[in-house]
């Protein structure tokens, strides 16, 4: 029946009557609150405000004091103004959502808010926030951006979309509230969380040793050449290439002189999923911070041992995308 | 509401700010507050003040608590246990500057910000003078600035707050004079008013006695003001009716007693008339002080038996009633036998002497004892004064006999033991008499000063018929005013003194000012309301227009408002800026605009293609203002006539349409 799927649950949730709202929404990043877009209501205080104002009011009347419907009357006339004021603080700010930088699940992005006045008039306490994250507080000079760095917690590994932004402010007098909401099409990189287990990596010997799986051959993958530096082994020197009259060349080979780790998908077999994943984001991080080159062998992927920060990454970016 | 809003713990210079606020307001209600309140207040406030500064702790919970209780207790017994105006505004203010004490985070803060703007409003029911209006003005500035600064991120300063505060109240009053204008006025009180509501108002009371009226002789405040359509009368014959007096009791002289219940008296006029209209204080009795005599009580009015006019509520605020009153006239011809046996009415066994006196008058005609009694007044040494001395045990006999110094109570109150003692009958009027003309305003001002009593005497055939025995000892006092009657005028207060002429011209331009703010703004009830929209608009208004108008008209004034809020302002442009913006319009008259980020000799060169007669022109503006703009301003002579050269290239660019 179609009348009974009116009284589902989800209908009832908190943030249903959320999705009524208006937001602004950005194209390529870029966002301006139109005045279609502002809400706005009275605060607690507003109501207190209110409230003070007809005590007043039914005083004057009870006394007949002129000059107390003065008092009533300009203050009445102030919360109106304040209003227009809490509204034109917020409206046509352009709000400019930059890149972030992927973080560890449970940990929180900074997003980079770029807002700024677009209308020639200077911004007092705009407050943004990504929903149901915490806020953050700034003044906008006039004609000029500011940047706001809003904190969003992330929860699962993988691409999370950016949840709505909410952009409110209560400038200047606190008896109004005025918000408006960002949707944008970004999405953040989200690594796997490391597992707190400090268990070693199968193998993470030096030299030559080579384990079942993993492959250590420090002195054996010709990675390329690199300027011949004092203290470089004779050996290492490629004679052939630098008799070519660009100078002294050296043999360059990875893992040189340190361990060649091969993180391998098998090696955290009678793990969880989601726990092996874990596991070999944690030995990622500790290859990295160690400095080590470091393979990782996914299901279906596997990438070639290097201890760059791009290699980094990219294996952080595959674990966080396997499925 | 949302966390990062709530910061919790307030800053110094938040509570600097409050402090300030509160002691501001603190100042201005001081009058209306015992001394000890405004002192225990203060207290409060430095402790809070050493509080921020890290001198003092905070009072703990119960501290405050028995603080509280405290500062109750003392407000009952401070107003013995009445719980009225005055001693809700002191409880008020202490339980204020108490939580004061306790203001510790945001939600405290806005909190006492509400009550202080309470407390703004709260000063008017206790004076509305233009004084009080005028120091309304700076702590809703303070106050407003004190909430801004909590809505604030970072710190302004105090420059940012102000400006910003004084800035929104100004915008505040285009919609705050509609709403003072086009809101219905409803007529008070909704419920009952304490009774000290209105213990400031003085006014003739309902009995005489010695020193009742030399008392309110020195009070220079205005009793009412008073504007004739047409003529005036001449000084003697402001006669301004009150109460009129009939018992004798010892030293005081009484109203009839309301029961008995007398026949109205029968009025005659005859002559000329006088149309008028009096603007009264307010006096919290049911006076309503007319011209002898008048023959219409006023709206909301109606007369006693004796001709004076009373309302039907205590005069609580200020009114304006209209009257025509005749200055010569007949009452009560004819005498009935109650009214005869109440004005002849004396305390058995007092005054022997002024018995004694009169005797020698049993066989003269009433008129011939009138004068016998004017003649001693006018022939013996009497003297007017405002400090007569106390009289005790027979005061007649005291004052006719030995002192002979009095006011004009004690000559009508002798005059009037005289008659009746001789067997006339015969009453006391008390009133006002005379006034003064304000030249700015033509109007004329009563005060309390003037306030008077006189005597009238029953004869037959004339009825009740005027006499006033202060005439014949200061005839003065009835021509030209008190201040020309008393020999010594510092017995008076300066105001209705004749020797400060700069002071009192000063002062009647000041009441003109202040009549009509009492008119028009104090005054400003439901009647005038209408009748001023009435005359604005010539048709006759209702409440529902009322309120058709006022939410036009606001939502008009917000229109504006918005649009000078809202719109985007621009850059301000240096004046060859200004003068290029001129030579860009002139161009785009033509389709010629530069597109984003165009250089004006770019854009020049582009313009010069395509208007090849004008090129010259062009070329020579756009190089003028690069000139202008880029070169380095080294000496202010070359720029002016730079500019005007500028100027002048522009002017003479005419473009016309191909």
């Amino acid at each position: 029946m179609a009348s009974a799927s009116l009284f589902k649950p989800r209908y009832f949730t908190a943030d249903y009557w959320k999705r009524w709202f208006r937001v602004a929404s950005s194209h390529d990043n870029v966002a301006t609150l139109n005045p279609r877009q502002i809400y706005i209501l009275p605060t607690r205080w507003g109501v207190l405000y209110a409230f003070m104002l007809i005590l007043l009011l039914v005083g004057s009347i009870n006394y007949s004091i002129s000059l107390g419907y003065y008092v009533t009357f300009l203050l009445a006339s102030l919360g109106n103004i304040a209003m227009l004021h809490t509204w034109r603080n917020l409206v046509h700010l352009q709000v400019t959502i930059l890149p972030a930088n992927p973080v560890f699940a449970g940990d929180a992005v900074q997003m980079q808010l770029q807002i700024a006045d677009t209308r020639n008039r200077a911004r007092y306490a705009i407050a943004a926030q990504f929903e149901s994250n915490s806020i953050v507080t700034e003044d906008i000079a006039a004609n000029s951006s500011q940047t706001f760095l809003a904190p969003l917690q992330t929860q699962q590994r993988g691409w999370q979309k950016l949840p709505r932004i909410k952009l409110h402010t209560e400038f200047p007098l606190m008896l109004f509230h005025a918000w408006a909401y960002v949707d944008c099409s970004q999405q953040v990189l989200v690594y796997p969380k490391p597992s707190a287990n400090n268990i070693a990596p199968p193998i993470s010997n030096t030299g030559q040793t080579g384990g079942k799986n993993h492959v250590a051959r420090g002195d054996e993958d010709f990675d390329g050449h690199k300027t011949y530096q004092i203290g470089d082994a004779p050996s290492r020197v490629d004679w052939k290439a630098s008799s070519k009259g660009i100078g002294m060349l050296s043999k360059q080979y990875s893992g040189n002189g340190s361990a060649i780790l091969y993180l391998d998908w098998a090696e955290t077999s009678g793990l969880a999923f989601e726990e092996r994943i874990s596991q070999l984001t944690r030995w990622v991080v500790d290859a990295h911070t160690a400095q080590q080159h470091f393979g990782l062998r996914l299901p279906h992927l596997t990438l070639p041992p290097n201890n760059s920060e791009a290699h980094y990454h990219e294996a952080l970016k595959a674990l966080a995308l396997l499925d | 509401m949302p966390k990062a809003l709530l910061r919790n713990t307030l800053s110094s210079q938040h509570m600097y700010w409050l402090l300030a606020s509160l002691a501001l307001i603190l100042a201005i209600h001081a009058p209306n507050l015992p001394i000890w309140v405004t002192a225990s207040c203060g207290l409060f406030g430095a402790w809070r003040y050493f509080a921020v500064k890290q001198l003092l702790l905070m009072p703990n919970r119960w501290l405050l608590m028995l603080l509280s209780l405290l500062v109750g207790a003392a407000v009952l017994l401070s107003f013995k246990g009445q719980f009225g105006r005055d001693a809700s505004l002191s409880l008020l203010v202490l339980m204020t500057v108490l939580k004061l004490l306790e203001t510790r985070v945001i939600r405290d803060y806005v909190f006492m910000v509400m009550l202080a703007y309470f407390l703004i409003g709260n000063l008017f029911l206790f004076n509305q003078s233009m004084l009080t209006f005028a120091l309304s003005i700076p702590p809703l500035i303070l106050l407003t600035a004190t909430l801004i600064h909590a809505s604030l991120k970072s710190p302004q300063n105090w420059q940012f707050l102000l400006k910003l505060a004084s800035k929104m109240l100004l915008q505040s009053v285009p919609v705050m004079l509609i709403l003072f204008v086009l809101f219905p006025r409803i007529p008070g009180p909704l419920w009952g008013i304490p009774q000290d509501a209105y213990s400031g108002m003085t006014g003739l009371g309902d009995n005489l006695k010695f020193g009742n009226i030399s008392n309110l002789t020195l009070n220079t405040s205005v009793a009412f003001r008073v504007q004739f359509k047409g003529n005036m009368p001449t000084n003697n014959q402001l006669y301004w009716r009150g109460p009129v007096l009939w018992h004798q009791n010892g030293n005081e002289w009484l109203m009839p007693s309301k029961r008995i219940g007398l026949r109205n008296e029968i009025l005659a006029t005859t002559g000329a008339v006088f149309d008028y209209t009096i603007t009264l204080e307010p006096h919290n009795r049911n006076w309503l002080l007319l011209l002898d005599m008048p023959t219409l009580a006023p709206a909301g009015g109606n007369f006693t038996h004796d001709y004076s006019a009373v309302s039907n509520q205590p005069v609580r605020k200020r009114i304006r009633y209209t009257a025509s009153s005749y200055p010569s006239y007949q009452l009560g011809v004819a005498l009935g036998e109650r009214e005869q046996v109440l004005s002849l009415q004396l305390t058995e066994g007092e005054n022997p002497r002024a018995f004694e006196l009169v005797k020698s008058w049993q066989s003269l005609s009433p008129e011939q004892k009138i004068n016998k009694a004017l003649q001693m007044f006018r022939e013996q040494p009497f003297i007017y004064t405002l400090r007569p001395p106390i009289l005790r045990e027979n005061p007649i006999d005291e004052f006719l006999f030995n002192t002979k110094r009095g006011f004009c109570e004690h000559y009508a109150t002798s005059f009037v033991y005289l008659m009746r003692a001789t067997g006339v009958p015969a009453r006391i009027v008390t009133g006002y008499q005379g006034g003064e003309l304000n030249p700015n305003g033509n109007y004329l001002i009563v005060r309390q000063s003037d306030a008077h009593a006189w005597a009238e005497v029953w004869l037959q055939g004339r009825g009740w018929v005027r006499v006033d025995p202060t005439a014949a000892v200061s005839p003065e006092r009835i021509e030209h005013g008190i201040s020309e009657a008393l020999r010594d005028s510092s017995e008076l207060p300066l105001l209705a003194r004749g020797d400060f002429p700069l002071l009192k011209k000063a002062f009647f331009n000041f009441d003109s000012i202040n009549n009509s703010w009492n008119q028009w703004v104090l005054g400003y009830d439901d009647k005038k309301q209408l009748e001023f929209l009435n005359q604005l608009t010539g048709k006759k208004l209702g409440l529902s227009d009322l309120v058709f108008w006022m939410t036009g008209a606001i939502v008009l004034v917000m229109l504006a408002t918005s649009y000078f809020l809202f719109r985007q302002v621009k850059a301000k442009l240096n004046p060859a800026q200004q003068l290029y913006q001129q030579y860009l319009r002139k161009l785009k008259r033509v389709n010629l605009q530069p597109t984003t980020g165009e250089g004006a000799l770019n854009f020049a060169s582009r313009a010069a293609q395509l208007l090849p007669s004008y090129q010259q022109q062009i070329l020579q503006i756009a190089s003028s203002y690069n000139a202008l703009q880029y070169s380095e301003q080294s000496s202010d002579g070359v720029q002016p006539d730079m500019l005007k050269q500028l100027e002048n290239l522009i002017m003479q660019l005419n473009i016309k349409k191909p």
